[in-house]
């Protein structure tokens, strides 16, 4: 099994014509995932590479079926495209645009939340489960099926742990990029819930870095609820207070968000945090 | 992006929310000339620099004669203001803010900015202000209200009323009412101008009733800069050191720091993750750059001349993983850079993910001397031979 996508998740990319929607539409087909639409207002009535492009999420969602849906589309108009997916009824929305405006993304929060809808992202890599479908950035063939969950806040940092889990013969069965800005549609203990009943998932990977307080709150969730073997990297322990570490969210400000409290919180829990990011793999196969 | 307090003082006056007259000089004779046009003496003069802790450095005096405002001057423009926020070498002074003096009656402290977790702004309102709210949260919690505003139900005036009857001991009714105007201002303020932070400690009322913000800071969110025009414009690049400002023109993500291993990363988990690698091998990254995840040949070429820049560097660590940026990509961007700047310096690269075996043959075969590391352990050995080296 995975959590929230696999073989029968008929994918619909948002902005599909546009260089990045192009160019990783490709890549998710060449991975074995069922992109069945498109989206760009304008250009309905188009194919691309055989997927038909339509004007509006509800007439791809009318014709083809989607029900997973991955959006490339430019920050000013980022929120309203998640705004037409949920409105036209699609559970699963990866948003892969960075740079959205935070008070956008409170009034989509609002609206997503109360709906029970998922939102993975904003300024996150999407979601894979390795063998069966793609809904992403990642390079596929990092991955490998298997029993490992892995959630994280980064996108290339995830991909490095990845392979060094595939290299140590440890496949995942989803891995899931939740998203570099302050305000993600999913947290943390979101997807560990999933993991917790997955019944595939044996162990889950938490990587973290500094900002806010979510590798905290997992850290109590795990405590109090969750019972597979938990290993966390954070990164960011030699960043500078007050400065915006690439990531929207990556910022510690009034001495909250620092590398060293979300580490000894984890610790604190029973997690095993690793601190040398080459050793991650290793650790994890000793340990399971 | 963090706004002058003089400027986020202008955009309180527009929005009717008090503050003292004041102007602001960027000499010691336009001091002096307006100090002519402001209620004094006694004055109040402000360093305009972003940094905490101005007070304690010396950056805030009161100048009772203009003979004592024109020495106050003298002592701060110009030079650095070194406070805890501004690292040793401190942040040079150019403007200053001279304020009429106000007479306090008592100090309070607000702000609003966006709870994370709940993904909603909240209004902090606490009766203890003028302090390090910060700490006033560790020693007294119990003194910090918070107000959570969720979407759906918008502002609406009793969360103003809610906050400010519940001062110990409550104020005068005029004040009362200035002062749950000023929370309803503030909250438009920070939607409107699309804030990360918005913050007045002290707010201050006076004996006469009324309430008037002694302070101001205004952090605007850079996600929003684009439709917030006016407020990208109020930058001041003399904020940001010069390196970053150069970065910032090939939309490099760097940021300086102030050891001598530097680093050139995709993505900023990996970039800060790096950082963290070269301080466990025993050293100190001299900078964070993210080059990002779709780079081109020209962004690494740049970046790696950026590094270059930086006096302090004494060895290179170049750490990719490639997925939408190709590693050929990155290999032909380094060895470009490598036949502007003469590189003097040792260079450990790490290459993975997409077209690693194009990326790698591409240096093996040029003229450059590089190491290259297969995975992160040996990337990290061989950084700790590079600082045993150069120490």
């Amino acid at each position: 099994m995975s959590i929230l996508v696999n073989e029968e998740s008929r994918v619909l990319v948002q902005g599909i014509t546009g260089n990045e929607g192009t160019f990783h539409t490709q890549q998710m087909v060449s991975y074995g995932t069922v992109v069945a639409a498109g989206v760009t207002p304008g250009k309905g009535g188009m194919k691309l590479d055989g997927i038909p492009v339509f004007n509006r999420v509800k007439d791809a969602v009318d014709n083809e079926g989607v029900n997973v849906s991955i959006i490339f589309v430019p920050p000013p108009f980022a929120a309203d495209s998640i705004l037409e997916a949920a409105s036209a009824g699609i559970g699963v929305i990866v948003c892969i645009t960075e740079g959205i405006p935070t008070l956008d993304m409170v009034r989509v929060a609002s609206f997503i939340r109360s709906r029970g809808i998922v939102l993975i992202g904003p300024n996150c890599p999407g979601i894979i489960s390795p063998g069966k479908t793609k809904v992403g950035i990642m390079p596929g063939p990092i991955h490998k099926p298997g029993t490992i969950g892995v959630i994280s806040r980064s996108g290339t940092l995830t991909y490095e742990m990845v392979d060094q889990l595939t290299r140590a013969g440890l496949g995942q069965s989803t891995c899931i990029g939740i998203g570099g800005d302050p305000i993600i549609g999913t947290s943390f203990i979101d997807h560990l819930r999933r993991f917790h009943r997955d019944d595939t998932t044996e162990a889950v990977v938490l990587i973290g870095e500094i900002g806010g307080s979510a590798e905290e709150e997992a850290a109590e969730y795990i405590e109090s609820e969750f019972n597979k073997p938990v290993f966390a990297f954070i990164a960011g322990q030699t960043a500078p207070p007050g400065k915006r570490m690439g990531h929207a969210g990556a910022i510690i400000s009034g001495g909250q968000g620092k590398a060293e409290d979300k580490i000894a919180a984890l610790e604190r829990a029973g997690i095993r945090v690793i601190k040398n990011l080459g050793s991650l793999g290793e650790t994890v196969k000793e340990s399971i | 992006m963090k706004l002058h307090e003089y400027q986020a003082k202008e955009i309180f006056r527009r929005y009717h929310i008090r503050v003292p007259a004041g102007e602001v000089a960027g000499s010691v004779d336009k001091v002096i000339e307006s100090a002519r046009n402001i209620n004094g003496p006694p004055w109040v003069v402000k360093a305009q620099v972003h940094a905490g802790g101005r007070g304690k450095a010396g950056g805030v005096r009161i100048a009772d004669s203009l003979e004592q405002l024109k020495q106050a001057a003298k002592e701060i423009l110009g030079r650095p203001l070194i406070s805890e926020q501004t690292g040793p070498e401190g942040k040079r002074v150019t403007k200053l803010l001279i304020e009429e003096a106000v007479e306090i009656e008592r100090e309070l402290y607000l702000a609003m900015t966006i709870d994370r977790s709940k993904a909603e702004p909240v209004i902090i309102f606490s009766q203890v202000g003028g302090m390090d709210i910060e700490e006033v949260a560790r020693v007294s919690p119990e003194q910090l209200m918070n107000e959570h505003i969720p979407f759906d139900m918008g502002w609406s005036p009793f969360v103003a009323k809610k906050l400010a009857y519940g001062l110990d001991p409550l104020p005068g009714p005029n004040t009362l009412k200035e002062l749950t105007n000023i929370i309803s201002r503030l909250y438009t303020v920070f939607m409107e101008l699309d804030c990360s932070l918005a913050e007045i400690n002290p707010l201050v009322t006076t004996k006469k009733g009324d309430v008037i913000a002694l302070d101001a800071k205004i952090n605007i969110d850079d996600n929003a800069l684009f439709r917030r025009k006016a407020m990208a414009d109020l930058d001041d690049p003399l904020e940001k050191e010069h390196l970053e400002r150069e970065a910032a023109k090939y939309h490099l993500n760097y940021i300086k720091l102030d050891g001598n291993i530097g680093a050139m990363v995709n993505g900023a988990g990996l970039a800060m993750a790096t950082m963290d690698l070269i301080k466990m091998a025993g050293a100190e990254p001299a900078n964070f750059l993210d080059v990002g995840g779709g780079a081109s040949e020209e962004m690494v070429t740049k970046g790696l001349e950026i590094i270059l820049m930086d006096e302090k560097v004494k060895a290179i660590f170049i750490n990719i993983f490639g997925g939408i940026l190709r590693c050929d990509v990155l290999a032909r961007g380094v060895l470009a850079a490598a036949e502007k700047t003469h590189i003097k310096v040792p260079v450990i690269v790490r290459l993975e993910g997409t077209n690693v075996e194009d990326g790698r043959k591409i240096l093996e075969e040029s003229d450059l001397k590089f190491m290259v590391a297969k995975d992160m352990n040996e990337a990290a050995d061989l950084v700790t031979r590079a600082v045993s080296i150069t120490v």
